[in-house]
């Protein structure tokens, strides 16, 4: 059987020791998992070996874990896929998540972080009066519908590769919010408003996120919890009308209308723009609150008055199919949201699903 | 000290539905569990959850599906509580927040499952367990000011004083290695199964069978031990979990040979027959060498409309994709029988009783009967919520009528030497994980889906050898901060107790009902055998008695799908 080298982040906290890496070797087929090539060493090397597992089929959440620099699933990775990826000559590397304090080897406090920001955003059903007698009657597409957000299995993978959490330790994150969806997109649910007033108005709330796909990318079960926090997003500002107190939903108002106008963006109109354009009261604290920025950003040449004044400009035939993607989307009756368990697999598995169809059935 | 009048072991379903009726009814309560709650086996009933809710269908239906799946070795009583009480269940769990999948009109969906009359299997895509798990820990963090949460905490013993009593148990906090007495009036072991004494087994490595041992070894009887269900289709490499979903929308079973050889052994439920039917026809198919050269039958879902299988079988699309390499939507996953459940436990009456006072037990931990000879499909879910909720009113209402033990610390520095003399064992003897998997592939030889006296006889010379070299097993972790070695080496103590009571059972019955098939009594004898055999221990070794199966309206019939 084919050997392979898993690299493991040791910390033992009663030896006073600053955390070490240790190489073990197993012996073992390659598609199978990196948690399995932990318990083996467990097994027959080394029992103090320290990581949560339990159903080993990625339904528990308990094994989450950096390999190669990546939160995920133990069990859910191959050894052959994680050598494939691994930077290190020869050797997968297996870290304890990120943005959690390590208690013990590849064990970290998720209290202490994931559990407390679960608690903040009021995880559970708040209904209107009493319940019917029997069932609420809810639309089958709205159950369909959060069964994405219902299908976290709290492994915290999110939490650990959250860029904005690394910066704010206080952003409610991605997990909480995707939880928070699970509430806002439930018909039986009868706080809906309350709930996106809260996170928007929140400085660390759903305006915090920096839309970098770092939590999707990571997310072992498809939740995509920037699509839920952007969907959040939508509703407290397109459907509840909430101007937060973060700017949040007029930036992105702002940023929205100036790729439809120009098909590209101009930063120096961002910010007034942002603000309820130039001659807005509102821009002349925020433009002053903003210098130290500008003037950085200027002796650092990442901006230039000459690019300020005259800014980047698409060729004509781009920006009109820039305004065509617009139209498009505005010709829909309903705000088109992608969900896993509507739209099916991720989009290149559809796209070849869509492609065979089309081919008509084999066989 | 920590003191509650109701202190619960495990946060599966059935511990955090009993925690919830329990603070409800007005206890203050502790729930106690060696993972976080969340990470409770209950997470991988994937398929949904039975209840006679819709009109045109009815609880003696259901009721009697159940009885005719146990192969009239549940308890009649309990099941018609169970049946009586599951729609019920289902709304309340709706209000709390549930997000059960819709029909067209909006109300509450099903989908049909193994050896049932109607389709009354509600569900939330193939996460059904996953979703009900994670709504009663919402429930929970919403109780927080009168549910104690113990996330963490490992129980090593259950403590019972001079007059018999269940007063507490003694715990280790796994993050600090501490241990500590809790006292409580009264007591629920809902700590789930114990399928790792198995290898493979669908089960998770935290289902270690300890509430089984730990009630057993201060007293309380066994009941049914010997059945064991293997469920018909899991992965052959890992024994990983497709769930019976798969079936319930569509899927058909195939030989090596391209024939759906269901239509031999069930003719009118085809694959939708009673687990032990399926499992057994499977392995028939195996044994007799109509299986793939990998010792599997092909689980065709190609049948079962791609939106369909994307909606609500997603989760098995996942599972075939990342753990068998397979696209499940376009060809056949390969299976076989793997074992899933046990249908016997902690001998409880239909409030979660033991006879011992103040010992509680609900989920797959107990046997009330309602699952007899051979659990039905999606009737685990339901069992483990309505008799968690049971034991939970039982338990708080008992508390309320009795004082607070008197107990002493005594104990404490015994486990706590108990413990210590693991951690120091010299490397003399075996490691523990060595006698894990012995025991695992021992139990998947012996006492499986066929079984015969002398494979038993083997089993159980085997087990008594493990618990003798259990005595001196080694570990590596000297440490106390998340010792899970330690932990490991303990667990091994709780499985081979139960796994020495499964093998005494199985030899012990001598006839083949449900689960329980034995090629030297390949009959079922109603006249010798429509007993339930209890074991309880006698200092060190299992001694056995006998109890009546309660009859109430439906007489033993043949059986057949």
């Amino acid at each position: 059987m084919p050997e392979f080298t898993l690299k493991i982040r040791r910390f033992l906290p009663e030896t006073g020791d600053a955390p070490y890496w240790e190489d073990f070797t197993v012996d073992l087929e390659g598609h199978r998992s990196v948690l399995e090539g932990i318990l083996q060493v467990r097994d027959v090397q080394d029992g103090s070996v320290g990581i949560r597992c339990s159903c080993r089929a990625a339904i528990c959440g308990s094994c989450g874990v950096r390999i190669n620099g990546r939160a995920t699933l133990a069990c859910k990775t191959h050894l052959n896929d994680a050598l494939e990826d691994s930077q290190e000559d020869g050797a997968i590397v297996i870290e304890p998540m990120g943005n959690m304090p390590v208690i013990k080897d590849l064990i970290v406090d998720m209290d202490a972080v994931h559990w407390t920001k679960i608690r903040r955003v009021t995880p559970w059903l708040l209904p209107d009066g009493p319940p019917p007698e029997r069932e609420y009657v809810v639309p089958h597409e709205a159950m369909v519908d959060v069964t994405q957000s219902m299908a976290c299995i709290q492994c915290g993978a999110c939490v650990s590769d959250c860029l904005s959490m690394e910066v704010d330790a206080d952003f409610v994150g991605p997990a909480a919010l995707a939880k928070a969806y699970r509430f806002v997109g439930d018909p039986r649910d009868a706080q809906h408003e309350e709930r996106l007033r809260d996170l928007a108005e929140d400085p660390h709330g759903i305006h915090d996120c920096t839309h970098c796909f770092a939590c999707i990318d990571a997310c072992p079960k498809g939740v995509a919890p920037m699509d839920q926090i952007m969907r959040l997003r939508r509703m407290a500002g397109s459907d509840y009308e909430i101007d937060d107190r973060n700017n949040g939903h007029r930036h992105e108002s702002a940023f929205t209308e100036i790729i439809r106008k120009k098909g590209i963006l101009d930063e120096a109109k961002l910010l007034p723009d942002s603000y309820g354009g130039k001659l807005h009261p509102r821009v002349v604290p925020e433009l002053v609150d903003s210098l130290p920025v500008i003037v950085t950003a200027l002796t650092r040449g990442k901006i230039t008055p000459k690019a300020a004044l005259m800014p980047h400009r698409l060729p004509r035939d781009s920006q009109e199919a820039v305004k065509r993607i617009f139209e498009t989307i505005d010709e829909r009756d309903e705000r088109y949201e992608l969900n896993l368990y509507i739209t099916g697999f991720e989009d290149e598995e559809v796209e070849k699903a869509a492609a065979e169809e089309e081919r008509g059935p084999h066989e | 000290m920590p003191t509650h009048d109701v202190l619960i072991i495990g946060a599966g379903l059935a511990g955090q539905r009993a925690a919830i009726a329990a603070a409800d009814a007005g206890s203050s309560v502790a729930i106690m569990s060696k993972v976080h709650p969340v990470r409770s086996h209950s997470n991988s009933a994937a398929g949904g959850i039975n209840a006679a809710l819709n009109p045109e269908d009815s609880w003696e239906s259901h009721a009697l599906d159940t009885v005719k799946g146990s192969d009239y070795l549940g308890d009649q009583d309990a099941i018609e509580i169970m049946c009586r009480e599951a729609p019920d269940e289902i709304l309340t769990l709706e209000h709390m927040g549930v997000t059960f999948h819709r029909n067209e009109s909006g109300h509450l969906g099903t989908r049909a499952f193994g050896g049932a009359s109607a389709a009354r299997t509600y569900y939330v895509a193939d996460i059904t367990g996953q979703a009900l798990l994670h709504v009663l820990y919402e429930q929970l963090l919403k109780r927080e000011e009168t549910v104690d949460r113990l996330e963490e905490w490992f129980t090593t013993s259950l403590l019972r004083d001079d007059d018999g009593r269940c007063t507490g148990v003694i715990a280790r906090d796994i993050r600090s290695g501490r241990l500590e007495v809790f006292t409580a009036k009264a007591v629920i072991v809902a700590s789930g199964g114990v399928g790792q004494a198995y290898r493979p087994t669908t089960n998770a490595l935290i289902c270690t069978g300890d509430g089984i041992a730990q009630a057993y070894r201060i007293g309380a009887p066994l009941m049914d031990m010997e059945m064991i269900q293997y469920h018909p289709t899991t992965l052959a490499e890992n024994g990983f979990l497709i769930t019976e979903g798969a079936r319930g929308e569509g899927a058909h079973l195939y030989n090596a040979e391209g024939e759906r050889f269901m239509e031999k052994y069930a003719p009118s439920k085809m694959e939708l027959a009673s687990r032990d039917v399926v499992s057994r026809a499977e392995q028939t198919e195996i044994e007799e060498g109509r299986g793939f050269p990998d010792g599997t039958i092909a689980l065709d879902i190609t049948k079962v409309p791609k939106k369909r299988i994307l909606e609500s079988l997603r989760e098995i699309v996942n599972i075939g994709r990342d753990f068998a390499g397979t696209d499940i939507t376009r060809e056949p996953i390969h299976i076989r029988p793997g074992q899933h459940y046990v249908m016997g436990g902690v001998k409880t009456d239909v409030q979660g009783r033991t006879p011992i006072e103040g010992l509680y037990a609900a989920g797959e931990v107990a046997c009330v009967s309602v699952h007899g000879g051979n659990r039905l499909g999606a009737n685990s879910l339901l069992d483990t919520l309505v008799f968690g909720r049971r034991a939970g009113e039982h338990a708080a209402q008992h508390a309320s009528a009795t004082g607070l033990p008197e107990h002493s610390e005594a104990r404490l520095s015994d486990e706590q030497a108990w413990i210590d003399s693991i951690v120091s064992r010299d490397r003399g003897g075996r490691r523990v994980s060595e006698l894990k998997a012995e025991l695992g592939t021992a139990m998947n030889e012996h006492v499986a889906v066929f079984r015969h006296q002398d494979g038993l006889e083997q089993a159980l010379e085997i087990v008594r050898r493990l618990q003798e070299e259990g005595e001196s097993a080694w570990i590596d972790d000297q440490g106390t901060i998340f010792n899970q070695d330690v932990l490991g080496a303990i667990e091994l103590g709780y499985m081979l107790d139960c796994a020495e009571t499964i093998v005494v059972a199985s030899l012990e019955r001598k006839e083949s009902r449900g689960a329980h098939f034995r090629t030297d009594f390949p009959e079922r004898n109603d006249d010798e055998w429509l007993k339930h055999i209890d074991i309880s221990r006698n200092g060190a070794t299992p001694e056995i008695g006998y109890s009546p199966v309660t009859i109430t309206q439906w007489q033993p019939e043949e059986r057949t799908y």
